[in-house]
């Protein structure tokens, strides 16, 4: 069959469309659906990165032969079958309620599963407080081989400081 | 809706601005994700918690605090035709993801149209600034200023370990997607790109066609992104993409000197022969379009053709689109209508420039 559109393809694609009980069919070529873009269903994307994704999720579980155990997100209610199946998450607490299963995944797609980036102003006060207290300890810990004790008894005060502000 | 300007013009205002590198590199985007703690990702959001979302980040909007940006008109989606919504995708102004199936979905567009924010797309928030040639890292600092903007008005979904907290795992931790789009019709010729794109890939950046994701790369225009979004700073991000985007520029720029010196006569031959296609054509597809306007493209910038500007062919790239075709049509068109329409915009376009 030919493409209806171009009259030069075969056609690839086949749509029925019955509205109020009036039916009207489509066959069209690939490049022509392509065009037509949104128009169409189910042709705006083909495979996408959620596909491949979704097949990362469930390795562990394929290559174990072991069911894994029906996580629920007690937020958004999205179930951990979803998810894999979806490739996306429900809400942020998601990330809390998925976690142990979380750190490989993420290792995979980024090599690693630590942010290392910008820090919002104020959700993120206690971050910039942390990171502060790594980077004072580094400069500590190069003042006390350098046995400039003095230097690293200040950075130390200014530690217990920090630590003090977060209270850990 | 009262401002079509948007659907107007093919060109946005900011691809008419001067930028370093334009003779390869058209334009450099940044898209930030974000999401806001109190609310399930539009995904799983009900319609009154979506809503409630939409209504949070436009409040931002019309709390004036973008104001110093100009003025910035906010569109619901739900007020935009079909193909006023493909025109927004073909101007790379809205994902065709926001376009299809968002629901409160909205778009804050800035002045000349080199920020366009996305409300409930597969996040809350998307950020995206474009800028013309290779600017990436202006790109990025002008799109984190906008984002500090909005993170003194609505609480974001932000983890200690994890980040800024996407839908997509792909996207989490700094959440940003840095790109840049190239023409590379000299390393195509050549018979070299491929093992440049694969070298690419292999060094965390992926690539893709000109509409993103899925996109087939037609008119050797190609995207180059990051790939990685957790575990490295954005400055690293952009560092990394910038000293390989560097690489490409030169080796594009080496292949059409190479191609100047080695294959004058057929090169110009090529390159003539698409510019007589283009302004006598009555009937033309797009992939055949964007085919022979690379060609004239290349021709321009190895000096070879000087009837034609840079801003004629980047307009010709959207409105040559289907979107557009049929947008400033007035009417659906069928295929061959299109192609026939298509031929004509290019036309007039080209015996306007002689």
């Amino acid at each position: 069959m030919q493409c209806q559109e171009c009259g030069k393809r075969q056609a690839t694609l086949h749509f029925t469309k019955i509205i109020n009980g009036e039916k009207t069919e489509l066959h069209i070529c690939e490049s022509c659906a392509r065009e037509r873009g949104e128009l169409i269903p189910g042709t705006a994307s083909g495979f996408s990165i959620h596909n491949l994704l979704s097949g990362l999720l469930d390795f562990d579980a394929a290559a174990n032969g072991v069911k894994p155990p029906q996580l629920r997100c007690e937020n958004c209610g999205m179930t951990y079958s979803q998810f894999s199946k979806l490739g996306k998450f429900g809400c942020s607490q998601c990330y809390k309620h998925f976690a142990d299963r979380l750190e490989p995944l993420l290792k995979r797609v980024h090599g690693n599963t630590v942010h290392v980036g910008k820090i919002p102003k104020r959700a993120g006060g206690r971050v910039k407080t942390k990171r502060e207290i790594d980077r004072l300890k580094k400069e500590m810990q190069g003042k006390i081989e350098r046995e400039d004790f003095e230097t690293a008894a200040r950075l130390r005060d200014q530690i217990r400081e920090l630590e003090r502000e977060i209270g850990s | 809706m009262a401002n079509h300007t948007f659907s107007e013009q093919a060109l946005s205002p900011w691809m008419r601005k001067p930028g370093p590198d334009t003779d390869v590199v058209l334009s450099s985007r940044i898209r930030i994700a974000r999401n806001l703690r109190s609310f399930p990702f539009p995904l799983m959001a009900t319609p009154e918690q979506a809503e409630g979302a939409l209504e949070q980040l436009l409040g931002v909007a019309e709390s004036g605090r973008l104001s110093g940006l100009g003025e910035m008109p906010a569109y619901r989606l739900s007020e935009m035709t079909e193909l006023e919504k493909l025109v927004l995708v073909e101007k790379h102004l809205i994902s065709p993801a926001l376009a299809g199936q968002s629901r409160s979905g909205a778009l804050i567009l800035g002045p000349d149209e080199n920020i366009s924010i996305m409300i409930n797309e597969e996040d809350h928030l998307r950020i995206q600034c474009l800028y013309p040639g290779f600017q990436i890292r202006e790109a990025w600092e002008f799109a984190s200023k906008i984002d500090d903007i909005f993170e003194e008005g609505v609480d974001y979904a932000f983890d200690e370990k994890y980040g800024y907290l996407t839908s997509c795992p792909t996207n989490v931790g700094t959440g940003i997607r840095a790109s840049v789009m190239m023409h590379l019709p000299a390393l195509a010729l050549t018979g070299q790109i491929n093992r440049i794109l694969t070298a690419v890939t292999q060094v965390g950046l992926a690539v893709r066609g000109l509409y993103g994701e899925g996109s087939e790369a037609t008119g050797n225009l190609f995207q180059v992104s990051n790939q990685l979004t957790l575990g490295l700073s954005e400055s690293e991000i952009i560092d990394n993409l910038y000293s390989v985007a560097r690489q490409i520029i030169a080796h594009e720029k080496a292949a059409r000197e190479r191609l100047l010196a080695e294959s004058r006569p057929r090169v110009e031959d090529r390159i003539l022969r698409s510019y007589g296609i283009l302004k006598y054509a009555n009937i033309i597809d797009s992939k055949e379009a964007s085919q022979r306007l690379s060609d004239v493209r290349l021709g321009l910038h190895l000096g070879l053709l000087t009837d034609v500007s840079q801003e004629t062919l980047n307009e010709l790239l959207v409105s040559t689109q289907p979107g557009f075709l049929q947008q400033h049509h007035g009417e659906a068109l069928s295929a061959e209508q299109r192609d026939m329409t298509r031929a004509r915009t290019i036309r007039s376009r080209l015996a306007n420039e002689a």
